[in-house]
């Protein structure tokens, strides 16, 4: 394997798309996507890769020139952040109905209102319904490994589907820390150019981004619906493919010292790092607790879920996003709707925490595994909130 | 595993020098994490910025509230900014100053492990500025022995090219005329 | 790159005969609905006056004027919407719009 070397998680993540020989990066700056803007800009201006940097001007106009890049047959990547995701909300479910393999990273930022630079999910949360394949990463050398990966997940011709890695913003995204980048020549041989099924051409005209009556919409949805759920068993194919050429393994769950445990927290992004300590530390202090990380967010791994909580008896599931009015936070709603029907399931407890950048140490962790002890109903806890 | 925060102001290289600290750290094989306090900064308003190494694979990934050592890259934030704040029992503190330590620990009201060094002084003779950040390293170094002065050589030759040696000089002499201040 | 044509249905009736990305394969199919249908009125042109300068030709928006034989200019009536806007332009006023009904 590659050297270990200090590496800011954003240039890195760069780096890593670099050696996936983009055709086109059309990405408008934005706090704290903006080192990837700057470093993406500097890698093709200074032509170390055969590319076209596209300086939009904005976030609807980035996503907007890869649709029309990646409809004409190129690979294309974009990246932004919170209120920059925002903007591209109307384009993100067309180019996945028109089926475009673009690859984006988000910089998980808190959504304005009022503005907040700092880490949270509340921009990829309303993005959950688009129809792009979502990863979440817990550190630097996943923001390297799942950005190169999201491309030959994208691009399979059983999934051809935009793919988003989520990139936990300042608290990832402006770490260094140590990480191995593979050479490109691993790469060439993991990721072959883009083969796409169709492509805008004078030679072969066709047409893209087509209208639907109410008498066929109902039947693309659910074409596109089919693609989603069936882009996991890809994801997990890439997931494997990667482990055998570079010995780093990924699954759509992952769990953490899970065997034997009463209670189970779920996480996603970078949280899970340090509640794996939390969880380091109870287990000494004799605790029977674990983790439980989803890295796949859409489409949802029901099955791999059920199967990681199974015995279980309480799931403490993190949440760092709001549904503002509904029933708590997004990924606990989705958990406790996937468990409705189940005979035997544990319950669930939704903490919503670290909102807006709020830090989570060790001993919040601790402490929440300690608060689900007590806790008797299953509403929702907005954690750390000063009454 | 040693957890350091840094105290500059916006524009004297503390971001820099967490970033010099981290990458030698794993140059020479040891896991570390280099950050900013994450949020807008401008030029001269105070900063802070992190490190985090250690021998064993670090997964933390919140702030640094209880640190080992302190590093005060700028006289100035003496008495602006808590410096000692969450600094552990038996922490070490280390003060870019040319005042003597006695003054320090009662502007602080500190009994603990105190280092100064008149880095900025350092910083004009050898490099003609008063930028204090790498100068500051050899300080660092020396005061707790996480890392050997060659450890940072290849940092800083990558990110400073033809001034590497007189950051290196910078960095040595304050390795040796860093003072330990007296038991308070 | 050139893409392989494939079946194109009318419609797709079944969900997963929607083409993927709902991609429409037949290459200019728009030219089969005859838009023309429901004009009021139409235009005419007089030959002796043209003066061939293709001015009727640039504004028409439906693009439904074409050259003919000798240089001259005629509107497509299949798709000819009937909006006046070639007559209002011509010069010479070699174009009048006659009603549909007549």
């Amino acid at each position: 394997m590659g050297k270990r070397i200090g590496m800011e998680v954003a240039i890195a993540a760069v780096e890593a798309v670099a050696l996936c020989n983009i055709d086109v990066a059309a990405v408008y700056p934005i706090t704290p996507q903006s080192h990837i803007a700057e470093h993406m800009a500097d890698v093709i201006h200074d032509g170390r890769i055969d590319s076209e940097f596209i300086t939009v001007e904005s976030e609807h106009s980035a996503i907007s020139a890869c649709a029309g890049a990646s409809a004409a047959g190129a690979r294309a990547y974009t990246a932004t952040s919170s209120q920059g995701l925002m903007l591209m909300h109307e384009i993100l479910p067309i180019v996945s109905a028109m089926r475009l393999p673009i690859c984006m990273a988000n910089a998980n930022r808190a959504v304005s209102g009022p503005l907040n630079i700092w880490n949270d999910h509340g921009d990829i949360m309303p993005q959950r319904d688009s129809g792009w394949i979502c990863l979440f990463t817990e550190n630097g050398q996943e923001a390297i490994d799942l950005s190169i990966m999201s491309f030959k997940i994208a691009e399979d011709p059983e999934v051809m589907l935009p793919c988003v890695v989520n990139i936990d913003g300042f608290q990832l995204t402006h770490m260094i820390e140590p990480l191995e980048l593979p050479s490109k020549a691993e790469v060439a041989k993991f990721l072959p150019p883009r083969k796409p099924f169709a492509s805008l051409h004078p030679d072969n005209p066709i047409s893209m981004g087509c209208f639907a009556m109410p008498d066929t919409y109902a039947e693309t949805v659910k074409a596109k619906e089919t693609a989603l759920v069936n882009s996991k068993k890809i994801v997990t194919k890439v997931f494997n493919e990667w482990a055998k050429r570079f010995g780093r393994k990924y699954s759509v769950v992952e769990t953490y010292k899970s065997k034997g445990a009463d209670t189970l927290m779920l996480t996603m992004g970078s949280m899970g790092e340090t509640a794996a300590t939390a969880v380091d530390e109870m287990r000494k202090a004799g605790k029977k607790v674990g983790l439980v990380k989803l890295r796949l967010w859409r489409p949802f791994p029901v099955e791999e879920l059920k199967e990681a909580i199974k015995e279980c008896k309480t799931l403490i599931v993190m949440d760092r996003a709001i549904s503002t009015g509904g029933a708590g936070g997004p990924v606990a709603t989705d958990v406790k709707s996937i468990l409705y029907g189940e005979k035997k399931k544990p319950r669930v407890l939704n903490v919503i925490a670290g909102l807006g950048g709020r830090d989570l140490t060790v001993s919040d962790f601790v402490a929440m595994f300690e608060m689900a002890k007590k806790k008797k109903d299953e509403t929702f806890e907005l954690y750390g909130v000063r009454e | 595993m040693i957890e350091i925060r840094w105290h500059g102001r916006g524009g004297q290289g503390a971001v820099t020098s967490v970033e010099m600290m981290a990458l030698a750290a794993i140059e020479a094989g040891k896991y570390a994490q280099g950050f900013p306090a994450f949020g807008p900064e401008r030029r001269g308003a105070p900063v802070m910025a992190f490190n985090r190494v250690s021998d064993k694979p670090i997964k933390i990934r919140s702030g640094i509230y209880q640190p080992d050592v302190v590093v005060v890259l700028d006289p100035s934030l003496v008495g602006l900014v808590p410096v000692t704040d969450g600094l552990k029992p038996g922490g070490i503190l280390i003060v870019n100053t040319a005042k003597p330590a006695d003054e320090l620990r009662k502007k602080l009201n500190y009994k603990g492990i105190l280092f100064t060094v008149d880095a900025t002084h350092i910083a004009r003779e050898e490099l003609g500025v008063p930028i204090a950040n790498t100068t500051m390293l050899g300080a660092v170094l020396k005061a707790t022995g996480v890392l050997g002065l060659a450890s940072m050589k290849p940092p800083l030759e990558h990110r400073f090219g033809r001034v590497a040696a007189k950051n290196m000089s910078a960095m040595k002499r304050a390795f040796s005329e860093m003072k330990a201040a007296k038991a308070a | 790159m050139a893409t392989k044509k494939t079946e194109q249905k009318k419609w797709p009736e079944k969900w997963h005969e929607v083409n993927p990305g709902c991609m429409v394969f037949a290459a200019g199919n728009a030219a089969n609905y005859k838009t023309g249908s429901w004009k009021s009125q139409r235009p005419l042109t007089d030959n002796a006056k043209c003066i061939k300068c293709g001015i009727c030709y640039i504004y028409c928006p439906e693009g439904c004027i074409q050259e003919v034989k000798d240089g001259f200019f005629e509107a497509n009536l299949d798709y000819c919407k009937g909006c006046g806007i070639c007559a209002h332009e011509c010069w010479p006023g070699a174009i009048v719009m006659r009603e549909e009904e007549e």
